[in-house]
């Protein structure tokens, strides 16, 4: 059997997996970056070349005074995403350690790992409002602190506020910290632990200058998902800020379903370009560190 | 390491891991409860007697929405999205055990597909079906079809412009598992195969894909799971018809009785089913 033939093979059998990304990947970002340059009427879209959608975009962004309509809402989507990657970051590196490093059988380990995917696998939908009898006016946690004479009235910031959208994020997304960083845990050889605890590194100490340098993989890949999962939110945002808070993605979705397509295209490419920076810039960062 | 007394951390995250889960599942079995809420019950406890009257209501439909509907719709896109998911990552799975031109550029596009903000693609995928519907549709004028262009609506649909979309987030995963699955793939079984005078094909039906039966079922199950509930995606690239999942979205700003804690505790239970069914499917394989 030839190189050749082999290769033939292989080309064949990845043509159908390839065609599916170049159709339904590829092509509509290049028509995505293409129309974001072109004009619209109220019922056609005019081929073009311009840089009007992006002036506009940015339109009023050059005035000192107050922060545009953009800016602002960048400047919340990145909150959103700091947040979020911190505190999912953090859970999640606690929660994969522990499966690692303290849940000795095999079998309990599988079994605790599926438990916290699971979920992973029902709706997104279901599990944020299934938040709403727990954080509602009336709700589990006000009834509960009214009850005990702690508050008078309803604590109002619990739904439908940047609270429950952040806590919604990390309920859904943990996962995506635990996973790769539980897989990185998972391949690290356990003789290095007993050499740093040997040579006197405290418990904390190990964690530190061991552990967290090897599980560096797998911290990268859960933030870059975290990152760019808030960033292009729409969904999340929409139902656990009440339709009030806005977010790029929001954007983007209430341009499109006005047709107004090379706005649209136009903050699409805007959104893309900053994720990229951010993955790169959290690749470097990482980097850099390992070098010095 | 694997002996001895439990350090002084292992009790404190046992404590944080115990709290994590809690805050997983807590959520979702408090509207598993309040969906068998009676018919006098609201969103919040206390529950008002026990009933299936929201299920009932359910059934009947939520105002303009068809629910059981949008239900079908989401079952069928999810089983081809389950059956094209399953093939193309076993081909391309295949295809990278060997060496080819551009693998890497293929790997890297679909992690990129991955880890792409769902909305742009969503929005590509969207205005992609609106050029070819004005392509069409100016295709059909020049050739005089008038009767057929007052026939055409739109090329966006279920099965084209929505399966796509969907193939866009399922395929990346069934690669990553298919890889994974070739990685610890001993190739001395099929070599024993050849040895033994059986043909490619034969060595791939009977030797290759008993083994890894158990990780196409898994693979299936990510396809079917993550289709079913899928929205971002789907958002910009589906047309006039709706899958369950952006029916429920639409939902939670106007339904404000239990019935959507119901429909929530329905596809709760198909997730769970589906699980269910390929756990028991690979066990059966693994025999």
């Amino acid at each position: 059997m030839g190189v050749k033939k082999s290769g033939a093979l292989a080309w064949l059998q990845a043509t159908p997996f390839a065609l599916v990304f170049l159709l339904f990947l590829v092509l509509p970002l290049v028509l995505v970056a293409a129309v974001s340059t072109w004009h619209a009427s109220d019922y056609e879209l005019i081929p073009a070349f311009s840089a009007q959608n992006y002036i506009d975009v940015f339109n009023g962004c050059l005035n000192t005074g107050e922060l545009c309509v953009t800016l602002k809402t960048y400047l919340s989507t990145f909150k959103f995403c700091v947040l979020v990657w911190a505190i999912t970051l953090v859970i999640g590196f606690m929660v994969a350690y522990f499966l690692a490093f303290h849940v000795r059988s095999v079998g309990a380990q599988t079994l605790l790992f599926i438990v916290c995917t699971v979920p992973f696998w029902t709706s997104n939908v279901i599990r944020m409002i299934s938040w709403v009898p727990l954080l509602g006016r009336n709700g589990v946690i006000n009834q509960g602190l009214q009850g005990l004479g702690l508050i008078d009235s309803p604590i109002e910031w619990l739904l439908f506020s940047n609270f429950s959208v952040v806590l919604a994020f990390v309920h859904l997304y943990t996962m995506f910290m635990i996973v790769p960083i539980f897989n990185s845990m998972m391949r690290i050889d356990r003789a290095l632990i007993e050499a740093a605890r040997d040579s006197g590194a405290s418990g904390w100490q190990t964690v530190w200058n061991v552990v967290v340098p090897l599980s560096r993989t797998g911290i990268i890949i859960g933030s870059i998902f975290v990152i760019t999962i808030v960033m292009g939110d729409f969904v999340t945002i929409g139902v656990m800020g009440g339709q009030q808070i806005a977010s790029v993605g929001k954007i983007i979705q209430v341009q499109t379903s006005y047709l107004q397509f090379p706005m649209a295209a136009a903050n699409a490419v805007i959104l893309l370009v900053i994720t990229l920076m951010m993955i790169w810039g959290l690749t470097r960062l990482v980097d850099i560190r390992k070098e010095l | 390491m694997r002996e001895g007394k439990r350090p002084r951390s292992f009790y404190a995250l046992a404590i944080v891991f115990g709290a994590f889960v809690l805050f997983l599942y807590g959520p979702m079995i408090t509207i598993f409860v309040l969906s068998f809420q009676g018919p006098e019950g609201g969103l919040t406890f206390p529950m008002r007697g026990v009933s299936l009257h929201w299920f009932a209501k359910l059934w009947e439909g939520m105002g303009v929405v068809d629910i059981a509907a949008a239900f079908r719709r989401s079952v069928a896109l999810g089983a081809v999205v389950m059956l094209f998911t399953v093939l193309l990552s076993l081909g391309a799975g295949l295809a990278f055990r060997k060496k080819f031109a551009g693998s890497a550029l293929l790997f890297y596009t679909s992690v990129a597909s991955l880890i792409m903000p769902s909305i742009v693609v969503s929005l590509g995928i969207g205005l992609q079906f609106r050029l070819i519907d004005t392509a069409l549709k100016a295709l059909l004028e020049t050739m005089g079809l008038s009767g057929l262009l007052e026939g055409y609506g739109t090329a966006m649909g279920l099965f084209t412009s929505a399966l796509g979309a969907h193939l866009t987030w399922t395929l990346p995963f069934g690669l990553l598992i298919m890889l994974a699955v070739f990685n610890r793939f001993n190739p001395a079984y099929e070599e024993a195969a050849s040895d033994l005078g059986a043909t490619k094909w034969q060595s791939f039906r009977h030797v290759v894909l008993p083994l890894i039966a158990p990780s196409l079922v898994g693979v299936g199950m990510f396809g079917f799971t993550l289709s079913w509930d899928e929205i971002a995606r789907t958002s910009q690239a589906i047309g006039d018809v709706n899958t369950l999942p952006l029916e429920l979205q639409g939902l939670t700003s106007t339904v404000t009785n239990p019935a959507i804690y119901a429909l929530g505790t329905v596809t709760t239970v198909v997730s769970f089913a589906v699980m269910g069914g390929t756990l028991a499917l690979m066990k059966v394989l693994r025999r």
